[in-house]
């Protein structure tokens, strides 16, 4: 499986693999503002580049998701529907989802589930045909 | 104190003179071990303290706290009394014992024990001075330490009951694959939705649910504060993935909800728990049919 490095000179902070026609990325530490951006562009890159039909992405890393975060998985959600791809957060776990919506924090109408095998289900469910993959 | 120094001393040594008179104080309550002892079982049975308890019960205790209380007089450590007195306080706070009760009968066995010490000391003032003035701040001591004791085992049965009561208050209950009810009956307060919030976000993940269905047909009054955070669940149950629906909104509730103005747009919400299921096994796939139905 092909991963993409964000920061080939840095430490892994986002791996971006492929499975089936999907994307799925998993943030692995905290990032910062200017490393949220740089996560969307590549992520919106590769949708294109690979064709993917759906998107995962996985936060069960994070600690805190604040506003921030929050408009940027849902701009990433918007900017891939608008190009083909349904995308599904995952992993967010209680104490998370508690802080963000005390905070106010709110994700609108990105879909989420609990973790990876729900969301492709919920892609598969949400996919009139199955995913277009490449050849096995 | 700078200047107070010479009558410190002078205290002091006073004081070291009195707790010398401890040991002969010690000799005379064990000489005097059964018929103080009996006296004191008496007295408390006058006052009509730890009627809770049988009239053996209330021996073999009170031997075993005139024992310490000499015990304590003997060493001045308070430690071995309170150790006992834990465990006695755990052994009658189920029968019902109450706090005045523990503190009377300390404070009639301090006084029963002075009364013997007055009747033996009575020809010579002062030297009854003196054994007092050793008596009295240990036997204080030991209705103290009695008393805390008692209380903080009190407390520590309340904390573990309270405990208990509220996690039987909110169950979190899985009636098909996916899909979970938490029944609320009773007063929900901040601190209860608080808990139940954290509770139900917790049964999402370890039983992978998708659809929550709360019902609150058992909830006598919601306020804003309760309303609120029942959006906020929601909200929280949503971005675990898991969607929410709201059964057993009495009318009064609902106008409540509508006069105050909270925003239920993002809430699901179906009239009874039934109701609720069923649209619920609708959601996750499910049909349910009755078996003649199905055979045909």
């Amino acid at each position: 499986m092909p991963t993409a490095d964000l920061e080939p000179s840095g430490p892994l902070r986002v791996s971006i693999l492929t499975q089936g026609g999907y994307l799925v990325a998993s943030v692995h530490t905290a990032l910062d503002d200017g490393q949220l951006l740089r996560f969307r562009r590549d992520l919106l890159d590769q949708i294109g580049s690979r064709r993917s039909r759906g998107v995962v992405i996985d936060v069960g890393a994070l600690d805190v998701i604040d506003s921030f975060a929050c408009h940027t998985l849902r701009t990433i959600a918007e900017v891939a529907r608008l190009r083909g791809a349904e995308t599904v957060v995952v992993g967010i776990r209680p104490d998370v989802a508690l802080a963000m919506v005390e905070l106010g924090a709110s994700l609108g109408p990105v879909t989420t589930a609990l973790d990876l095998e729900e969301a492709f289900e919920v892609l598969a469910d949400r996919a009139a045909v199955p995913p277009a993959g490449p050849l096995r | 104190m700078a200047g107070d120094g010479p009558s410190d001393v002078e205290e002091h040594h006073r004081h070291e003179e009195d707790a010398m008179l401890l040991p002969e104080l010690v000799a005379h309550l064990r000489e005097h071990r059964t018929v103080l002892r009996e006296e004191w079982a008496s007295r408390i049975n006058e006052a009509h303290l730890l009627s809770a308890m049988t009239p053996q019960e209330v021996f073999s205790e009170v031997t075993s706290v005139y024992d310490n209380y000499v015990g304590v007089l003997e060493t001045g450590s308070v430690d071995e009394l309170r150790d006992y007195a834990r465990d006695l306080s755990e052994r009658i706070i189920p029968r019902g014992v109450e706090t005045h009760e523990v503190i009377g009968i300390v404070l009639l066995l301090r006084d029963v024990l002075a009364r013997s010490l007055f009747e033996k000391y009575r020809d010579d003032f002062d030297l009854l001075n003196r054994v007092l003035n050793a008596y009295e701040p240990a036997a204080n001591r030991i209705a103290t330490t009695v008393a805390g004791s008692f209380v903080e085992e009190r407390e520590r049965v309340i904390r573990q009951q309270q405990d208990s009561l509220r996690e039987l208050s909110t169950p979190v209950l899985q009636v098909r694959e996916r899909l979970l009810i938490l029944p609320i009956i009773g007063v929900l307060d901040t601190d209860r939705a608080h808990q139940l919030t954290d509770q139900l976000l917790h049964a999402i993940r370890s039983h992978r649910a998708r659809v929550v269905v709360i019902d609150i047909t058992g909830v006598p009054d919601v306020d804003e504060s309760v309303a609120d955070h029942l959006v906020k669940t929601v909200d929280a149950s949503r971005l675990m993935g898991a969607g929410v629906i709201i059964t057993g909104l009495s009318s009064e509730i609902a106008q409540t909800l509508v006069t105050i103005g909270v925003d239920l747009s993002k809430m699901n919400t179906v009239g009874d728990l039934q109701g609720g299921i069923e649209e619920a096994e609708r959601l996750l796939g499910f049909r349910v049919v009755r078996a003649d139905d199905a055979d045909r």
